[in-house]
């Protein structure tokens, strides 16, 4: 049974009465197809009105959607299955909370890195919620250099609420991680792409969001901190992170009207979550459409395309 | 009854001939009380001679310190904040931008200037955290990348002086993006082969440690400061605990491995000149 949030209350009466139609339809002899397909036509249309003009913190909410695809669900579906996880940062530990590996795209060899959540509360916690230490910071590094070493293009999904603050996070140089990726990342010979599948939550997001093209799901949110920080932060409560959400201008489209990003990734209609294997094959067909174009390009000037987009950034007067 | 008696009366000054002590003429060392005049608390680089404790300075003091003679040209003095969000949380943007400038006379929360440090060239990028607690807007994040373009071009190594709560808010992903902006310059500097000296000063945290900060070819920070990625009270809720006894200071820092060394104040200028010099060969 999927899990509603708020904003998909209002779907429920409609999901209860699909869910009695197939029942009967697969119980007993009464054929009541036409009234499934009336259902789905109606749920569809449904999402469609709801999905169509979501504030940004129900934006907010949709991104952490707990049906919502996670990472190695991504990597599993766009490689086919032959994809190989690779552990540990050579130094301290394996971060359960990045994951990594070599897998392909159509015959294309492709370098992946990302946060990692959990599908349920032991998972949750067995993967920090999302929160990578610094060793993931550096596993995933490690990962890249090696991506690099041998030619293959980096896809880097994002999707964490920041880099975990822990007290041995701090202990390892959670900064230094994370500024040292930054450098690294900006001189990367081959191609990078970052896609942010879900929450994409300050250096913790950037830690791994250096690419020649930076990709936003449509409702995944990027920004320097979440609403609800900033709300405590700013206003000293957490009642304001409507407000605080809409002020960060944390959407796709902000952000690509902004120029911080480079495009927005198309979900299905009612979120990734409706349609998960529709959303695979989208965000697949976009890395291999970006990597066509980015493999044309020499090393050389693909650094200075990059590192000259990221300087661009920014507004003074 | 008490063991003494007082023969004669205490303050004997009648309140018409008591001299009035002028403010600002007296320093108080907010960590161990001890008092110095301001004169005698600025000769001694705003450090307490009693208990070391390094005092929060500016720019204005770094630039006085470090450079020959307190001489230098500043560069690009003319860059502001813009206003692209138009953030408005309990005031406006615009607001705080221009209650920051009248309190510090500042115009943003970085100073670039360009001098002699014993007779060496150098730039320097100063923060200024009495500017919106030296968070890092557009402005610092372009004024740095100048600063970095300047010592390319003229081939003079860089040394940006951090103190700040980290990133801007009010800018939000603006100001996250000058991470990667400053970062990515940086390694253009570090291509080049221009010796960059990071100089981590109370507080650093924040955007800034996850960037330019650490990543110096040598990072050097000012005693006690307090140096960390996540703030002490997040990082507090996070465990439930208390913190450790010294907790993100700078002598933890470089007990972990993240710093190159601690330097006091009045040290600073020969050892940075030093350093250049050995690595210049």
């Amino acid at each position: 049974m999927a899990t509603l949030i708020e904003i998909e209350k209002p779907l429920q009466k409609l999901l209860d009465q699909l869910d009695k139609a197939e029942h009967i339809q697969n119980e007993s002899d009464v054929d009541v197809s036409k009234t499934i397909k009336d259902l789905k036509k109606k749920l569809r249309e449904k999402r469609k009105e709801i999905f169509e003009n979501l504030t940004a913190w129900e934006r907010v909410m949709v991104s952490r959607h707990p049906d919502r695809p996670y990472t190695l669900a991504y990597i599993n579906a766009i490689t086919g299955g032959d994809f190989i996880e690779l552990h540990g940062d050579r130094t301290v530990k394996d971060d359960k909370a990045m994951v990594g590996g070599l897998g392909s795209i159509d015959g294309q060899s492709v370098m992946f890195i990302g946060q990692q959540k959990g599908i349920n509360t032991k998972m949750r916690q067995y993967r920090n919620f999302g929160m990578a230490n610094p060793e993931g910071y550096r596993k995933a590094l490690r990962l890249m250099k090696l991506a690099e070493k041998f030619n293959i293009p980096v896809i880097s999904l994002i999707d964490t609420p920041g880099a975990f603050p822990g007290v041995e996070a701090e202990e390892r140089g959670q900064g230094e991680a994370i500024a040292r990726n930054l450098m690294e990342m900006a001189q990367l010979s081959v191609p990078i792409i970052c896609i942010i599948i879900g929450e994409g939550a300050s250096g913790g997001a950037l830690g791994i969001g250096i690419g020649d093209k930076v990709l936003m799901l449509e409702n995944s949110w990027y920004s320097v901190i979440s609403p609800e920080n900033c709300s405590a932060i700013l206003w000293r409560t957490w009642e304001y992170k409507e407000q605080a959400a809409e002020s960060l201008k944390l959407t796709g489209e902000d952000m690509l009207k902004n120029k911080l990003i480079d495009g927005i990734i198309k979900e299905p209609i009612g979120g990734a979550h409706n349609d998960p294997e529709e959303t695979f094959r989208t965000v697949k067909e976009e890395i291999l459409k970006q990597l066509k174009k980015l493999k044309a390009i020499e090393p050389d000037k693909l650094i200075e395309k990059r590192i000259k987009k990221f300087c661009a950034m920014g507004v003074t007067k | 009854m008490g063991w003494f008696k007082r023969i004669k009366d205490g303050i004997q000054t009648t309140t018409k001939d008591k001299k009035e002590t002028p403010e600002g003429l007296w320093h108080k060392c907010p960590t161990c009380k001890q008092m110095l005049t301001t004169e005698e608390h600025a000769e001694n680089l705003w450090v307490c001679d009693k208990c070391e404790k390094h005092h929060r300075i500016g720019s204005v003091e770094y630039f006085h310190i470090l450079f020959d003679n307190g001489r230098f040209k500043e560069l690009e003095t003319s860059l502001k904040s813009g206003d692209p969000l138009k953030f408005k949380d309990t005031k406006t943007y615009v607001v705080r931008l221009k209650q920051a400038k009248d309190k510090s006379k500042l115009t943003d929360a970085i100073r670039v200037g360009h001098g002699k440090m014993n007779d060496q060239d150098i730039i320097i990028c100063c923060m200024d955290f009495n500017f919106i607690g030296g968070s890092m807007g557009s402005v610092v994040g372009e004024k740095i990348s100048r600063a970095i373009d300047a010592s390319l071009k003229k081939k003079i190594p860089l040394m940006i002086i951090s103190k700040s709560g980290g990133a801007r808010m009010m800018e939000a992903a603006f100001s996250l993006m000058q991470m990667a902006k400053t970062s990515a310059k940086l390694s253009l500097l570090a291509k080049a082969k221009i010796p960059y000296i990071s100089l981590l000063t109370d507080p650093t945290t924040g955007g800034v440690t996850a960037s330019f900060a650490m990543l110096g070819d040598v990072n050097l920070a000012e005693p006690g400061a307090l140096i960390g990625f996540a703030g002490p009270r997040i990082v507090k809720e996070t465990i439930g605990v208390d913190l450790p006894e010294g907790f993100q200071t700078s002598e933890f820092v470089l007990e972990h491995g993240f710093l190159d060394k601690i330097v006091k104040r009045k040290d600073l200028k020969n050892t940075i000149s030093n350093l250049i010099k050995l690595f210049a060969n």
